[in-house]
């Protein structure tokens, strides 16, 4: 075991998949010679050559294109998008292609492929550069959608993602890159995709978060318990699309309670779907109506304002505290 | 440090059947006879198959279409220069070389009259299903042909297909450059057919032609007379070749031009003049092609017409084969949408079913009354 930051167990899980599986190939803008942007795929280029760790050209939509080409001709390309708000100009094939090929040629093809992208707030770069739009490619039929948290996770997600056979948006929080070291097996390990994490167990009230806000919610946790004896039951959703609905309505059916932190706009959202979720399969267990926290209905501010923007533990204990004395 | 010229470009355009069917010797490819006679026949398949699909709709009983009719030449010839091994990436243009390639003639009729499984076509490996969003097909063709390269496969590239219209969309550029800066085996093959719907080739770009956009990847282009077959043949026969060496991506202008409507939707007299139209049928390819075959004693006008015959009776077949299938599957649209099982899709696909089931004893219902 190795203590690793998000950045290293990504660069982890990448060279041992491309240690064991020749078809793995990965793909982006400045991924090679300079090991990506983030360093994600730093020593890669030296270890796999040119061949297997292409430096593009600087077009996205090309780069995802050209990557479902691969994978329909049998390849497992792990492609990385620069910042996830440079993805839309590459939706077009993610929406038109990439996620119905399976579905149109009825399984004669198929575009076994990981799209990373480095997500959210926290960069403080310019405009562009720190957008959570999760919701966009999971609305899209034939995506599947994971958001790691934590270095462990993310390395055990990534080894999933690239050995399953659908298309994975890969959602990597920027502000988890480096912020924390965690324990990360030296040996093969994978996470199901599609399985929601219980971080913590209680009875009282359920707190569901993913990517960044992971850590929002945990702090918000240790407020709380510091100030008295409550039980929340803490789930780490791990994958956006397909939805862990069990493990969702299960804990809802036990605590009654629901707080939902999400750093994506509120309106049209993976929040917005877990309450929809709850009215359909738990609402008569509701001791009191879902609050979510989550961010606002606008284009997230340049990194001036950005942490106003974003929801604050504070500001998930007074949500908490709001459900719990409804 | 003087001004100096750095680079130039010319453009060369191919013609070796004239529009009257008159050889030139010095380009000919020298096509055995029986590749001369197959790929006729495919032209008329083609030709033929179009004008009954056109008919089938205007019955009721397919819907929207888009004929090839003008392009049998582009499309039959670039097919049949290609081999088993080579990857076949088409816009919605050319199903017929996918028939080439072994597709029944009945997926052709099933994908027009609104059904998927016209898209399953295990019968023809290496062809891709038709594509509609213009353009974004050419990205799919580099990526395989990056795959191929990767593997250090043999004798084997990638021919994509698109039209004038979409040498305005990004991803042909993306494409193209993808293709020169990794250097992989793929024919970009552009069908100028003139019109993107309404709007002639002039409104797509003021280029004076298309091939010289090769110029800018520095990979290899050329115009072809895409009504002429023989030409068509011989320039995608020696852009896979320089593929097939190592020597990367080319681009074929082929011009020809689409004598009928973009689909069955809409009505060209609307935005074109009937002389256009009248000129080019003139130099339509079927025509040339069969004077050029009767010139080397290969054609007669009896076998025109046992020809038409046979090809009347296998489209019958197609036909009789494709609207004699009455039992799909109704929730087949549930099936691959994820290679692994998904509750949601599962418990949606039930819910569509009891669903599809209640509309059906409703409807019975009121028959009864």
């Amino acid at each position: 075991m190795a203590k690793l930051n998000m950045v290293q167990a990504i660069n982890l899980a990448l060279d041992q998949e491309m240690a064991r599986d020749s078809r793995v190939i990965m793909m982006g803008e400045d991924i090679g010679v300079n090991g990506g942007v983030f360093r994600a795929t730093d020593g890669l280029f030296a270890k796999y050559g040119e061949e297997r760790v292409i430096d593009s050209p600087l077009a996205e939509a090309g780069i995802v294109g050209s990557a479902l080409g691969m994978a329909i001709a049998g390849l497992i390309p792990v492609v990385e998008i620069q910042f996830a708000g440079f993805s839309y100009i590459a939706f077009g094939q993610l929406e038109s292609n990439v996620s119905r090929y399976r579905w149109r040629t009825q399984g004669l093809y198929t575009a076994p492929m990981v799209v990373r992208m480095p997500y959210g707030a926290g960069v403080h770069a310019i405009e562009h550069h720190s957008e959570s739009r999760e919701a966009y490619f999971a609305h899209t039929p034939g995506l599947k959608v994971v958001t790691p948290s934590t270095p462990r996770n993310a390395r055990a997600l990534l080894v999933s993602a690239i050995r399953d056979p659908d298309p994975v948006i890969f959602l990597e929080p920027t502000k988890s890159y480096r912020a924390f070291k965690e324990e990360v097996p030296e040996e093969e390990e994978s996470y199901p995709i599609g399985k929601a994490e219980i971080v913590q167990e209680g009875s009282d009230l359920t707190l569901v978060s993913f990517g960044a806000m992971m850590r929002v919610a945990l702090k918000a946790v240790e407020e709380l318990q510091k100030q008295r004896k409550i039980g929340i039951e803490l789930i780490d959703l791990l994958t956006i699309s397909p939805l862990d609905i069990d493990t969702l309505c299960t804990s809802v059916k036990k605590t009654g309670r629901l707080v939902i932190v999400q750093e994506a706009p509120g309106s049209f959202s993976v929040a917005s779907e877990i309450i929809a979720l709850i009215n359909d399969k738990a609402l008569m267990s509701l001791k009191a109506p879902i609050k979510r926290v989550t961010g606002y209905d606008m284009v997230i501010p340049y990194f001036f304002r950005e942490e106003m923007y974003l929801p604050h533990p504070e500001q998930v204990v007074r949500a908490i505290e709001e459900t719990l004395s409804y | 440090m003087p001004l100096e010229v750095i680079g130039t470009f010319n453009v060369s355009r191919l013609q070796v059947l004239d529009h009257n069917g008159e050889l030139d010797q010095e380009f000919d490819p020298k096509l055995s006879s029986d590749k001369l006679l197959k790929l006729y026949y495919y032209m008329l398949l083609n030709r033929r198959t179009d004008e009954r699909m056109v008919k089938l709709q205007r019955q009721g009983r397919l819907g929207t279409f888009g004929a090839s009719t003008g392009q049998e030449a582009t499309i039959c010839a670039a097919t049949l220069a290609m081999g088993e091994r080579d990857w076949f990436v088409p816009s919605y243009r050319e199903s017929f070389g996918a028939v080439m390639r072994g597709m029944q003639l009945s997926k052709i009729f099933l994908y027009w009259s609104g059904h998927e499984e016209g898209n399953y076509t295990p019968e023809a490996p290496r062809t891709l299903p038709i594509q509609v969003i213009v353009g974004s097909q050419a990205l799919h063709a580099v990526g395989i042909a990056y795959a191929i390269k990767y593997r250090r496969e043999k004798e084997s590239a990638v021919v994509t297909f698109f039209g004038d219209g979409a040498t305005s969309q990004g991803d042909i550029h993306e494409a193209m450059n993808f293709a020169s800066v990794w250097k992989v085996p793929v024919v970009f093959i552009c069908q100028n057919n003139q019109w993107a719907i309404s709007q002639p080739r002039s409104r797509q770009t003021n280029a004076k032609t298309i091939a010289q956009r090769a110029y800018a990847y520095d990979m290899p282009g050329i115009q072809v007379d895409g009504n002429d077959a023989l030409a068509v043949y011989k320039v995608t026969k020696e852009a896979l070749e320089r593929a097939y060496q190592g020597q990367g991506p080319s681009f074929i202008e082929a011009e020809n031009y689409r004598l009928t409507m973009h689909t069955t939707a809409d009505d060209p007299t609307k935005y074109r003049k009937n002389e256009e139209v009248d000129f080019w049928w003139q130099r339509e390819p079927l025509k040339r092609f069969r004077a050029f075959l009767e010139s080397k004693a290969l054609w007669s006008e009896a076998q025109q017409v046992k020809l038409e015959e046979q090809l009347n009776q296998e489209i019958e077949t197609a036909v009789r084969d494709f609207e004699s299938q009455k039992n799909f599957k109704v929730d087949a649209p549930f099936e691959h949408i994820f290679g692994t099982t998904h509750s949601v899709i599962e418990s949606q696909r039930a819910e569509f079913l009891a669903e599809q089931l209640k509309r059906q004893q409703q409807e019975q219902e009121q028959e009864r009354r």
